[in-house]
């Protein structure tokens, strides 16, 4: 089959076009231009940087493929970072790896695979595809360290169908592995791990695109006292501890942001505890809801276990019931719904109810 | 150029017998690139790194010539090569202006005279732009400028020019002229500036104080002598170049229409264009898709420019002639030179075809 690979610079991804080669297929690497400096060039921090680009490429020749790097700055600037901005203007945190993969990797590029002519997507995300017979299953990543299954929660049948995840069987011990026996000189390549668009300090870049967002305002705590003021509640989320800039005895948390009246409330740890949550966009990957009040695991935070919860339709939007409450769930993160390995499906936490 | 890949190793700048032999290709190189190009004295051709150093050197050379900041007078639709050094020589005080074009993307010569003033040391204007191929009335806009403003020097980079164009100092009526080496099928990263006698430049390249100061570093022998005899057998070549390549490209036209009747052509017989250039767009193909199918077709076809990491960036060219985003995002350059075959024209217009029909 001929398939298209998008290659980021980085060891997974180059594995994942490594193993396509192996399988016998056409294979077409590609890297996506997502953001840019005012300069037009790519910026030299973060995920997609001009020395990452020069990496995939070499990494397509070792591997005899050819190699592009198509324009999706447009694209992305309009879901991904309108939207980052939007959100923590709004009193929320974003997850914008999701709102990119949603819109840009599994939307506008899958779609460009097929006027390529190729038949699928491959990604070296850390998670698994397969099929039960009857539909396309999202699994957790062997790797359960590195597994990324919860920034695919959106996707669905139909995506399903032409993605392939070659890696998700893999430790990432086993990917750098692969890397090196292959020569690939990505192969021993740290991980980034900062967002290409902010580049390190994501305040800095609220200040500069949204001078909005650096709106003074009230530190209160729950009873309302005011202890103190803040530069602007883009700087502070839900189970944020440091920063506050006033101190007590006992460690204080972030408990509440909004945006619309410039509040940030602090409270104890036991303060942060939520019985549950509301989720709205909420899809899910067979495409058939579960049941009312299934017992599902949720992930509320990207890098945080599941935890056991009951899952209810609330016309217009989900309810998850927490077994055991929980601390720090913050607005605008996603809530992912697992049974087991699987992933069931997904959407963003709009407040804990 | 083969000997002095070899045992012709000697470095041009030294004592010995060897340097000797190497100085002496050069210095012949030297003559015969400066009767071909037009200039009085072979000490008028200033050989350097490729297109690109060529213009920086003419461009920033005469404006900062003397620790001065004399202003730049030149257009939107220029190389980066020119646009890029205008705008750094802005950022070390030169007052720089950029004249609009028109909607084939020339420059009017009373424009750009227009924008010269008692500050303009150098006015840049292409020879024929990169991207589109259309022509720029380089003569007429050296005449205009020199009406007003005899002292002020005019710079045409002619890169893209030289395989299809008579260029030359002479020629064209201009005072400083940038060539690149691989556009006459020489070797690439080599280039010279020619100049009138007498112009005083400020070097962009520091160092031995080789090229008459003009520009360090040691000598590529092999490359110059390469690029000489590749822009001689060029020049001799190109009234055959001319016809042949025209007939191909005639043909590819041709052939595309026949096919994509509504593909429009960015310049067509509206304006004068270089003969080996064919700029088209697919109304509702993008670029970047169709390049690719071309490129699996084995056909190796371009847009606007291309950015440092390989994206294609939006093209300054076609949104300064008024292209809106969209349509300049669809626009390709197919360009035919030496190794083109007579039949190539019918079989790239094919392929297109081919690949416009996967994507409809």
């Amino acid at each position: 089959m001929r398939m298209l690979v998008a290659m980021s610079g980085g060891v997974d991804s180059s594995v994942a076009a490594a193993a396509m080669v192996e399988g016998g297929h056409e294979v077409i690497g590609v890297t996506l231009k997502q953001w840019s400096g005012p300069d037009g060039r790519l910026p030299t921090a973060g995920c997609c940087t001009v020395a990452d680009a020069e990496d995939a490429r070499r990494v397509a020749a070792t591997l005899g493929i050819p190699y592009y790097v198509l324009d999706y700055r447009e694209q992305f600037a309009g879901a991904v970072v309108e939207h980052f901005g939007r959100e923590y203007l709004a009193g929320r945190t974003p997850n914008p790896c999701i709102e990119c993969n949603r819109t840009v990797r599994f939307g506008a590029l899958l779609d460009r695979a097929g006027e390529l002519g190729c038949d699928g997507l491959v990604t070296g995300h850390h998670a698994r595809v397969d099929h039960d017979g009857t539909r396309y299953r999202l699994l957790a990543g062997r790797d359960r360290a590195k597994d990324q299954s919860y920034v695919l929660h959106m996707l669905g049948q139909a995506e399903l169908a032409l993605i392939r995840l070659p890696i998700g069987e893999m430790t990432k011990a086993d990917v750098r592995a692969e890397a090196a026996r292959l020569g690939l000189r990505t192969a021993g390549k740290a991980e980034s791990q900062d967002l290409c668009f902010v580049g390190g300090d994501y305040r800095k870049f609220l200040r500069e695109r949204h001078p909005e967002s650096a709106r003074p305002g009230p530190i209160v705590d729950l009873e309302g006292s005011v202890l103190g003021t803040h530069a602007g509640t883009a700087g502070y989320t839900v189970g944020q501890r440091r920063g506050l800039g006033v101190s007590f005895g006992e460690p204080r948390y972030v408990v509440g942001v909004d945006a619309a009246t410039a509040t940030v409330t602090i409270g104890r740890r036991a303060d942060l505890a939520v019985d549950g949550c509301r989720v709205a966009g909420v899809s899910f990957v067979s495409g058939v809801p579960p049941e009312q009040g299934a017992a599902v695991s949720v992930k509320v935070r990207y890098r945080s276990p599941a935890v056991a919860a009951t899952l209810w339709d609330a016309a217009g939007h989900y309810e998850v019931r927490f077994s055991e409450s929980q601390l720090a769930v913050a607005p605008g993160q996603a809530a992912v719904f697992y049974c087991g390995d699987e992933v069931l499906g997904g959407g963003t936490i709009v407040e804990p109810a | 150029m083969a000997p002095y890949l070899g045992g012709e190793f000697g470095n041009p700048s030294g004592m010995h017998a060897v340097s000797r032999r190497a100085k002496d290709a050069i210095e012949a190189a030297r003559e015969v690139l400066a009767a071909l190009l037009g200039a009085a004295h072979p000490l008028d051709v200033v050989f350097t790194g490729g297109g690109t150093e060529s213009d920086n050197l003419g461009v920033a050379g005469p404006a900062l010539a003397g620790g001065g900041r004399g202003g730049v007078v030149t257009t939107e639709v220029e190389h980066p090569a020119v646009l890029e050094t205008a705008r750094f020589a802005g950022r070390l005080g030169c007052p720089v202006r950029f004249v609009a074009v028109d909607r084939f993307g020339r420059v009017a010569p009373e424009a750009v005279a227009a924008a010269v003033d008692g500050r303009t040391r150098v006015v840049s204007v292409m020879t024929a732009n990169n991207e589109t191929g259309v022509l720029q009335p380089v003569t007429e806009v050296a005449a205009a400028v020199r009406v007003a403003h005899p002292s002020v020097l005019v710079h045409t980079d002619a890169v893209q020019a030289l395989p299809s164009l008579p260029v030359g100092l002479d020629r064209l009526g201009v005072d400083l002229l940038s060539i690149a080496s691989h556009k006459a099928g020489g070797p690439k990263g080599m280039g010279a500036l020619v100049v009138r006698g007498g112009i005083d430049l400020e070097p962009t390249i520091h160092g031995g104080g080789q090229e008459l100061g003009r520009r360090s570093g040691t000598h590529d022998v092999a490359g110059i002598v390469g690029m000489v005899a590749a822009v001689e057998a060029a020049m001799a070549d190109r009234q055959r170049f001319v016809s042949d390549i025209g007939e191909v490209r005639k043909r590819f036209e041709t052939t595309l229409v026949a096919a994509i009747p509504d593909a429009v052509f960015t310049i067509g017989d509206d304006a004068d264009r270089l003969v080996q250039h064919s700029h088209f767009r697919v109304p509702g193909v993008g670029a970047e898709t169709l390049l690719i199918r071309l490129d699996s077709a084995g056909v190796a076809a371009s847009a606007g420019s291309a950015c440092h990491s390989g994206a294609l960036e939006p093209s300054h060219v076609l949104r300064a002639m008024g292209m809106d985003r969209r349509a300049a995002a669809e626009c390709v350059r197919f360009s035919f030179g030496w190794t083109t075959e007579p039949g190539d024209g019918d079989d790239a217009a094919a392929a297109v075809a081919a690949a416009v029909e996967g994507l409809r």
